[in-house]
């Protein structure tokens, strides 16, 4: 009895583990060529969904995401590479397609705004530091002249 | 100097609520199109069922054009629609229809049981057409001029406002345009 509920509830775990997560990518669109598949879903992870926005076209079940994964791997077995994928959707769809925005001109402040706020930040910090060094050697040396003048 | 220097924090704070009160008013679904300016991407579309002529971007040569993306599933197209038609009826502007990935007939019991207001009507089936205009919606408008070239896009249904306001005198200055050249 025992034995046969323990394998009752190993089998439940075995099956809900072998369960793959949902996926937007449905089994008729997955490429027969594993490696073409494999650049498919890392190329579909850096692009993004227009219509919902703050999804990749990975994740999201939107038809028009639904359009573009197919168009990536049309243009995959065309044989482009990634980049010519990548700059196939920016001509349609401008930057914004891409998640990971790209460095030029127009976003230069963006990705140097981490490097600035951090050197702004260690140079208040370091000038604040010395401004405290500064008064404290001043106290010292006024205490030392006191007491100076108190032996005198 | 020393003075100025903690009222730093309120300048900057001042300065950012600023920035932030103008991008809050922003609306972020609206992404500006890169086609402005840029050659009308080709194609050759099929007609859509019972129907005889496709669009194919060949017949807009030479002309100012209106392109308008629809579908028989799409809601907003419902507003819209009386627009187009009372355009088509009252304006000498070239009408184009796009019916987007319009399944089972779709765009013909659409354009049976609201009027056809398009000089062309193409079937984008599988929607390729659509993502060559960088689409992401419907219903979307697209304004081409003389040399081909697409010079403005409308996200949402054209009310009577902005066809009085936007399209239409962007349409008559490029027929203007035209014929200077």
């Amino acid at each position: 009895m025992r034995v046969r509920r323990l394998a009752a509830i190993s089998a439940a775990i075995a099956l809900i583990a072998a369960t793959a997560p949902v996926l937007a990518v449905e089994p008729d669109e997955v490429l027969a060529d594993p490696a073409l598949e494999a650049r498919a879903r890392e190329i579909s992870r850096d692009l993004r969904c227009v219509v919902c926005q703050s999804q990749s076209i990975d994740d999201s079940n939107a038809p028009l995401a639904k359009d573009m994964r197919l168009l990536v791997r049309e243009r995959l077995v065309a044989g482009d590479s990634d980049k010519e994928i990548y700059a196939f959707m920016v001509a349609r769809y401008g930057d914004y397609v891409l998640l990971e925005p790209p460095v030029q001109g127009n976003t230069i402040l963006l990705w140097a705004a981490p490097a600035l706020i951090f050197l702004v930040a260690a140079f208040s910090a370091g000038a604040y530091l010395v401004s405290m060094q500064r008064a404290d050697d001043r106290k010292r040396e006024k205490a030392a002249a006191d007491k100076g003048d108190g032996a005198w | 100097m020393k003075r100025l220097v903690l009222f730093a924090p309120l300048i900057l704070f001042a300065l950012l609520g600023v920035y932030f009160a103008i991008g809050l008013q922003r609306d972020p679904s609206r992404i500006p199109s890169v086609l402005i300016d840029r050659p009308l991407p080709a194609f050759d579309l099929p007609p859509i069922e019972g129907a005889e002529k496709g669009f194919a971007s060949s017949d807009l040569e030479g002309r100012v054009a209106l392109i308008n993306i629809f579908g028989s599933w799409c809601a907003s197209c419902l507003i819209e629609h009386p627009v187009l038609m009372e355009i088509s009826r009252t304006e000498d502007v070239l009408l184009a229809g796009l019916d987007w990935k319009d399944p089972n007939g779709g765009g013909r019991r659409w354009l049976d049981l609201h009027g056809n207001p398009y000089d062309f009507v193409g079937d984008d089936a599988d929607g390729r057409v659509a993502i060559d205009f960088g689409v992401t919606g419907a219903p979307e408008t697209f304004i081409v001029d003389r040399n081909g070239r697409i010079r403005h896009k409308h996200v949402g249904p054209i009310t009577m406002r902005v066809w009085r306001t936007e399209l239409r005198p962007l349409i008559q200055m490029l027929e203007r345009e035209g014929e200077g050249a």
